[in-house]
């Protein structure tokens, strides 16, 4: 593949590509992301290029694995073009008809179709379906019709025009200028506007310069920036070289999770073709702009996702943050100017530079613009990557996009930006997703995390949790973190193991108070924000533990037993063999006896004993009641008298 | 190196570019109290101790005096009820860890800290990193360093460092502010034989 | 792990100290562990004090001290696996193999570690053996997959 030298070569490759490719040619694309991949996408792959192969089809039918569609919980996706018709949990059985149907014209495969749970209807295509209907898919659309490996199939999307753009029409000022205009605001949770941070950049003394992609995507809960880079890596390195250009910086870093290896695999496969291509190196499409780019990969460590630690990391040292009363922009890697930006916040860029500031104004609130890509999870019914403008409410995100609530359970509180942010309760739900509304209810909106909690989860242990992490994940250099943190992580778990103190909820808030005045980084002076936003919703819940002895939420271990209601028990035996403890004790017509000694509290049996009889109970704040006489425990099962 | 006139506690003071508070304070003889400072070692951030209130124009932030550097008109406050109430818990969470150094126990009193207000930690080390430091930046030994992280991170000796280097030296011993550099050598010293030709001698 | 191997992964990194990180990766993911004598060598080659680097290899949760065992049990204890009862999983797991995250049993059988958030949250909870991910494991399945490795 020769070299592009100029603006006229890359868009003479690019009508070369387009005019090869036949959009009409039906195209099976199938997520490949590693979520998918999880449930069996690699073998749903094999099996349908092999059943291509079978039924002499290699030249009519094309499969493209593509990177992650979004909708995980009903992985693996499949989306046949180009009629748009869309399948869900494909097994590799289902090859041999998908690949049938995908030639015939409007030919579907019914019972693969998404059902839609309040209508009954079946829907066939991707865009109507309402996880995808409500969503503004600008930066992750694409995820979904390209082959990530394939730098042509990115260039066939319009890729690298934005770049060309920047180069050959405009000076790296009105670069800046029209970042700068967009009012785009850093995406990994800090949310300062990018252009400031780039002009600073650009205006600090010094001739070495870089930009970073922070790829070290920590939040538990979080994955869009994996999925980002998984399924469209060109998409920020083009992002990271107009950014380059602007600030007048020609190396650029990707700091990137090493426990992400496909997307690891995948920037390295897409930097080999930008270098091939000549999107990187010297005189890029015939500039002078010289630009090339390292992989960093970290090692395990959360508080390199804040922004002096990983440029400490990158200097090869333990990811311990430095004080930042001189910007990092000023003075970061090597006290070099360093630009540090979020991989969403760098794949906005290209959207920016090709439609223009005003366009990306229009999106979003006042102040903030654009879009969001969300990690939708916990306990909701539509779990997925969603991407919708600033503005739209955490309701119409859990409820329209996210389908509420699974299992019948009530809604709790949906928790947003990771550690550092904190829980949003019911009556909030109509608060809008953005920088500055969701940090006046406690909490924040972060890199994205979205969690949603239901009434079985005990906002004391959620506070204990994120404490817990944090103890492990602080750098452990300033006290207030790290001694704070250790005192509040003893004191939360004492109160989740019922062994809480009046006055423990005071001392709490006197550390949370040190933490967050004198901490050394935004990791520390955030870490109180989840007890703070929990104990300020759900006080009730800490009180119960502490006085109660009792767990509304029927979930700290310590504090709940299970018991088999001998009214309800059928003696159906299935709790007394999946229980891995060996703690039930009964037989067939014998009524089960839960053995408080033996029982690690694990469960099995609750989820288990099936519903008709709904015979386990958990019990909090009470005794368990005494185990009934061993003459009253035989039973005839009732289902045998029918 | 032009003069920057600060006002600390309501004194003026004159500066020069590249000092930071906590060394405009020194030397007008104003007092701000400190546990990670050495005027040898590169400043580090890490106790909090020193942390101040600046004001540039209508800006209040607290800042560590240590590292921040002086700035045209900039009003410090070394104490205030915030600032005492910071200092006063810092104290009493060091002194879970070591309720016998004297330097700690100094402070307590000034701040009303209680030596007895958490547990006892099994660890005596309050991570002030002097010892560590001193070993990179002035000895360039790097005998001793910190291992881990978070609620886990301690200090370690190198003990093959440790064996060639720190007989003869022991410099940190009395940057200590704790007895946990002791400890630590002592441990270490039991894993390692002293070179063949030493005598042990008194304090050994 | 040899010396010359030591060296062909350091050279790989044109020998700089800031790759320093970046060649413990290297021999980590290929030794399953970091033995005293490569970070003795490192030390020696990229001139890095051997303090520095006990720091890295312990701050770092990639890297490991000491052997591993013949497979590596992860159970992710992210927020989403969290409230989906990863907790629960963890305990059965620990009481199955009698080892906590971060030990390794006395066979170097099995190693155990937490893993914070391995983005597969759609399939909470998360345990992964191998590579290979085991999704919405409950904790009565986990001795069946674990019984399946020698």
């Amino acid at each position: 593949m020769p070299r592009i030298n100029s603006p006229s070569e890359l868009e003479k490759l690019r009508q070369g590509i387009l005019s090869d490719r036949d959009p009409e040619k039906p195209c099976i694309t199938l997520c490949s992301g590693s979520a998918c991949h999880a449930t069996g996408s690699g073998d749903v792959a094999a099996s349908i290029e092999a059943e291509i192969e079978k039924q002499g089809l290699s030249a009519e039918l094309d499969l493209r694995k593509t990177g992650c569609h979004g909708f995980c919980e009903r992985g693996p996706i499949i989306v046949n073009h180009p009629e748009e018709s869309c399948y869900f949990q494909i097994k590799p059985e289902d090859a041999p008809e998908i690949v049938s149907q995908a030639v015939k014209e409007k030919g579907i495969v019914e019972r693969l179709l998404y059902t839609d749970p309040n209508t009954d209807e079946k829907i066939i295509n991707e865009s109507e379906i309402p996880f995808y209907k409500n969503q503004e898919r600008l930066v992750f659309g694409s995820n979904g019709s390209i082959d990530p490996k394939s730098i042509d199939d990115y260039l066939a999307i319009g890729g690298y025009s934005a770049l060309e753009k920047a180069l050959s029409q405009m000076t790296p000022e009105q670069v800046l200028e029209e970042v700068k205009k967009s009012n785009l605001r850093g995406r990994g949770g800090g949310g300062f506007p990018a252009g400031r941070k780039w002009e600073e950049s650009r205006n600090a003394p010094g001739d070495i310069k870089y930009v970073i992609v922070n790829a070290d995507e920590g939040d538990p809960g979080a994955y869009m920036d994996r999925s980002l880079l998984e399924g469209n890596p060109h998409s920020v390195l083009e992002g990271l070289m107009i950014g380059a250009y602007a600030i007048g910086s020609h190396e650029g870093y990707i700091y990137v999770r090493q426990e992400y290896p496909l997307a690891v695999k995948n920037l390295a496969i897409a930097l080999t073709q930008a270098e091939e291509y000549g999107f990187l190196g010297k005189n890029i499409l015939g500039s002078d702009f010289n630009f090339n780019i390292i992989v960093h990969k970290g090692a395990g460590a959360f508080v390199c996702g804040e922004s002096s630690a990983l440029m400490t990391a990158l200097e090869g040292r333990a990811g311990e943050p430095r004080p930042k009363y001189i910007h990092t922009a000023v003075k970061g890697v090597w006290d070099n100017p360093s630009v540090l930006n979020n991989v969403e916040t760098w794949a906005n860029v290209p959207l920016i530079i090709n439609k223009g500031a005003d366009w990306f104004t229009k999106i979003g609130t006042e102040k903030s613009k654009g879009t969001k890509i969300f990690s939708l999870v916990g306990k909701i019914t539509n779990t997925g990557l969603v991407e919708v403008p600033m503005g739209m409410t955490l309701r119409d995100i859990i409820y329209e996009i996210g389908g509420g609530i699974p299992g019948g359970k009530k809604f709790k509180a949906v928790q947003t930006g990771g550690p550092s942010g904190g829980c949003i309760p019911e009556n909030l739900l109509d608060l809008e997703v953005g920088f500055d509304e969701l940090s006046k209810a406690g909490s924040m909106m972060g890199s994205g995390g979205m969690i949603v909690m239901d009434e079985d989860i005990c906002m004391v242990d959620v506070a204990r949790y994120f404490i817990d992490f944090l103890t492990d994940e602080s750098c452990g250099k300033c006290v207030p973190c790290r001694e704070g943190l250790r005192q509040m992580l003893k004191v939360l778990t004492n109160i989740t193991e019922g062994k809480g103190n009046e006055g423990d909820i005071e001392l709490l808030e006197e550390l949370s108070e040190v933490a967050k005045e004198a901490s050394l980084c935004a990791l520390g002076t955030s870490a109180p924000n989840p007890f703070l936003s929990t104990v300020r919703y759900f006080r009730d819940e800490y009180e119960a533990h502490i006085k109660e002895k009792r767990c509304p939420a029927l979930s700290c271990k310590e504090l709940i037993a299970y018991h088999i209601d001998p009214d309800k028990c059928q003696a159906c035996m299935i709790c007394a063999r999946k229980c891995p403890a060996d703690a039930v004790d009964g037989g067939k017509k014998k009524i089960h006896i839960i053995n408080q000694e033996k029982c690690t509290k694990c469960g099995t049996c609750f989820e288990v004993c099936p519903s008709r009889f709904s015979a386990v109970q958990k019990i909090s704040g009470e005794s368990v009641p005494p185990p009934i006489a061993e003459e009253k425990r035989i039973i005839t099962r009732k289902s045998k008298e029918k | 190196m032009s003069d920057i006139l600060v006002r600390i506690d309501g004194k003026e003071v004159e500066a020069s570019e590249g000092m930071t508070v906590l060394e405009a304070a020194q030397s007008a003889g104003i007092s701000i109290p400190t546990l990670c400072h050495h005027e040898k070692l590169e400043p580090f951030g890490g106790c909090r101790l020193c942390i101040v209130e600046v004001q540039v124009g209508d800006w209040m932030k607290r800042v560590v005096s240590c590292v921040y550097l002086v700035e045209k008109n900039l009003v410090v406050r070394t104490r205030s009820e915030m600032i005492d109430k910071i200092r006063k818990m810092i104290l009493e969470l060091q002194l879970a860890h070591a309720p016998d150094s004297p330097e700690l126990l100094d402070l307590a009193k000034e701040y009303g800290a209680d030596k007895d207000r958490f547990d006892k930690e099994a660890s005596f080390c309050i991570h002030c990193g002097l010892c560590v430091r001193y070993c990179d930046e002035v000895k360039k030994k790097n005998a001793v360093g910190f291992v881990d992280r978070g609620i886990r991170k301690e200090i370690s000796f190198i003990p093959e460092i440790a064996a060639k280097e720190c007989w003869d030296c022991k410099e940190c011993f009395p940057l200590c502010p704790t007895e946990a550099l002791q400890a630590a050598f002592v441990l270490t010293k039991s894993l390692i034989s002293p070179p063949p030709s030493r005598e042990p001698t008194s304090e050994e | 792990m040899d010396n010359d191997r030591v060296d062909q992964i350091i050279d790989k990194h044109q020998g700089e100290a800031s790759s320093l990180i970046q060649v413990l990766l290297e021999i980590q993911t290929e030794n399953h562990w970091l033995p005293k004598e490569a970070l003795e060598r490192v030390s020696e080659k990229l001139q890095v004090p051997l303090a520095r680097i006990q720091h890295i290899a312990t701050f770092y949760k990639a890297f490991s001290l000491v052997p591993k065992g013949r497979h590596e049990i992860h159970i992710c204890v992210g927020t989403a696996c969290h409230v989906r009862g990863a907790t629960r999983v963890l305990d059965t797991v620990q009481d199955l193999t009698g080892i906590k995250p971060g030990e390794t049993d006395l066979d170097l059988k099995f190693s155990l570690e937490t893993v914070n958030c391995l983005g597969c949250c759609a399939l909470g909870p998360v345990m992964e053996i191998d590579g290979k991910t085991h999704g919405k494991i409950a904790p009565g399945e986990t001795a069946d997959v674990l019984k399946s490795f020698e």
